[in-house]
């Protein structure tokens, strides 16, 4: 009998809609490994046991009653918990949300149920989408399936660690500066960013809203386009919303090939900091692509590396201002109103009793850089940043197809060892920050083990704002290329949990 | 640019709306004064004759018909209220007593 947990949501669809499978014993099977392992791992902060089984019978009663199927009908889910789920518990990591039950779907959970998707859960994830590693969750760590003792990257940990653990053969995240592809790279999973605008941020709790943006997660290229289609697409609930056609995602992850493409490796994403095995693995994908016919040149992006300073100005100032909302008035948490303090005074005992560190230091630090005196050197000139960092992805694309780098300077480093140095937790995020202040698409793939540590290095694949295809088309050649070699799935190499 | 001090991060803080202990405070002094000596090298293009950019996207204004559509009821956009009376959201006092 096949495993069931293992299939990949493209055979677990097809089995599905052939019969092999029902969708309430796919189910069962992942609610089934959810409870035996989730224990070690704590990747969910809530599981929704009956909620997943009720939409597994319908999809069941649907396919016998000879009705049409979503392309994904029937696979499970984990969904991050910054997304609205009805009646369902949305935390974003937060204790200012604790208990806090949405009475509205996000349109990305809404369409998920629409293609009848089954949602097993919310996942764990640093304190509103801020961090590297989901060690600022306010509900305690998430561990690596690789190793336990490590971080299964941030701020989407719950739902990499999901994956490789093989509780969900799917899931979402959000990536603001990364959050969907380091925790890909460190979990040896797939984690496409879309462009900006791509996906509807409307249900979506709002931390950096200039660069916030949904995406897929899965453990193969094709999986993550297939909900990439589902979860995309123009949303007049969300001003942002690009009014395109989704890229065609699916048709290129089905036919990837590099042959004849220019790809550019970002000279700046080297040197002091990366690992050597990191790079080591890196170099390899790059004689990888060279030998399946791509034409590989180095591109220097010089703004680049004002790209962390930059990032760490303008996701501050933007969470500064939609943090604001959270005042212990209208829903969440509300501290000390006992008759002797004032609104005003309520709002900040509320605040201070519901935000983690993280959360305090960057409002701290958005206020700052938006103070009168301090805007233009700071605000006004990552803002100029940002128009460098754009300039220089146009002038890449005018010569490549898509650029390439590491995903993320190392492999997963240790729960505790960065949880208190800011500027280090920061530095998991280099090579991710540029794409989301320029607004483009960009994915993480594995391309291996690193030699010192045996754990997974993440490559990172970068295309224009809505060649979103250019990802999967690449990442689609990458990904059989290094099946070939490894003769299995690199998942297959981790520990037993 | 000069650093942060303490004083500057109590002030930020109440600006903020946090109600920072004393702990926190020196805490945080040190690790701002780090992360604003870090993010200060933006600095060098304060000067360049670059226009700033704040979003990826090209903004417009999206307008729907003005018409009345469904919508949360009221219990429902109450559902979350940590206080509420008479169909609105209950606040502690927010004027001074007259």
């Amino acid at each position: 009998m096949t495993d069931i947990i293992k299939l990949t949501a493209a055979e677990t669809a097809a089995k599905i809609a052939n019969g092999e499978l029902t969708a309430v014993e796919v189910t069962e099977a992942h609610l089934a490994r959810i409870e035996a392992v989730d224990e070690k791992v704590h990747a969910f902060l809530h599981v929704d046991r009956e909620g997943a089984l009720a939409q597994a019978r319908k999809v069941d009663e649907k396919r016998a009653a000879g009705e049409k199927l979503g392309p994904l009908a029937g696979v499970p889910l984990a969904l991050k918990d910054i997304f609205t789920t009805e009646g369902v518990p949305t935390t974003v990591g937060s204790k200012i949300l604790e208990g806090w039950i949405p009475p509205y779907d996000a349109t990305v959970t809404k369409r998920l149920k629409a293609a009848d998707v089954v949602i097993l859960g919310k996942t764990n994830m640093d304190e509103f989408a801020m961090g590297s590693s989901t060690e600022n969750s306010a509900y305690g760590p998430t561990g690596n399936p690789w190793d336990l003792t490590r971080i299964p990257g941030g701020s989407g940990g719950g739902s990499s660690a999901a994956l490789a653990s093989h509780m969900a053969p799917l899931a979402i995240g959000t990536d603001t500066g990364g959050s969907i592809r380091q925790p890909a790279a460190v979990t040896g999973t797939v984690g496409v960013k879309p462009t900006y605008g791509g996906v509807s941020r409307y249900g979506m709790v709002a931390f950096s809203s200039s660069l916030d943006q949904g995406g897929p997660c899965a453990r193969t290229v094709l999986d993550a386009a297939l909900l990439h289609e589902v979860m995309a697409g123009h949303d007049e609930l969300d001003s942002t919303s690009i009014d395109a056609p989704v890229p065609p995602v699916v048709e290129a992850a089905r036919n990837g090939s590099v042959a004849g493409l220019r790809i550019g490796v970002v000279k700046e994403f080297r040197g002091e900091g990366y690992q050597a095995g990191v790079m080591q693995r890196f170099d390899e994908s790059v004689e990888l692509l060279k030998e399946l016919g791509a034409e590989v040149v180095e591109v220097s992006c010089p703004s680049f590396t004002k790209a962390l300073a930059a990032y760490y100005l303008i996701a501050p100032s933007e969470c500064s201002s939609n943090l604001a909302r959270f005042d212990g008035l209208r829903y969440g948490l509300r501290t000390g109103d006992d008759g002797s303090h004032s609104a005003e005074e309520v709002t900040s005992l509320t605040r201070e009793a519901g935000f983690g560190p993280e959360v305090k230091r960057r409002i701290m630090l958005g206020t700052y850089a938006l103070s009168s005196g301090y805007y233009d050197a700071y605000y006004g000139s990552a803002q100029k940043v940002r128009t460098l960092i754009t300039k220089d992805f146009e002038k890449a694309f005018e010569d490549v197809d898509v650029l390439i780098s590491p995903t993320t300077p190392t492999t997963a480093f240790p729960i505790g060892e960065r949880a208190d140095d800011p500027m280090a937790m920061y530095l998991a995020d280099l090579c991710t920050i540029p794409s989301n202040l320029a607004g483009n698409a960009a994915m993480s793939l594995p391309c291996g083990l690193a030699p010192e540590d045996g754990l997974p290095v993440g490559l990172q694949i970068i295309a224009p704002a809505m060649k979103d295809e250019r990802l999967y088309t690449v990442g689609a050649a990458v990904e059989a290329a290094f099946a070939a070699r490894w003769g299995h799935p690199l998942l297959e190499e981790a520990p037993a949990l | 640019m000069p650093g942060i001090t303490r004083e500057e991060v109590a002030h930020l803080a109440k600006l903020a709306r946090l109600e920072l202990s004393d702990g926190e405070l020196d805490h945080f002094a040190g690790q701002l004064d780090a992360i604003i000596g870090a993010v200060a090298a933006v600095s060098d293009v304060s000067d360049a004759d670059v226009p700033p950019t704040s979003h990826p996207l090209p903004l417009t204004n999206v307008m729907r018909p003005d018409e009345v559509r469904p919508s949360l009821t009221p219990e429902q956009a109450l559902s979350g209220a940590p206080a509420q009376e008479q169909q609105r959201f209950k606040v502690p006092q927010i004027l001074g007593e007259e």
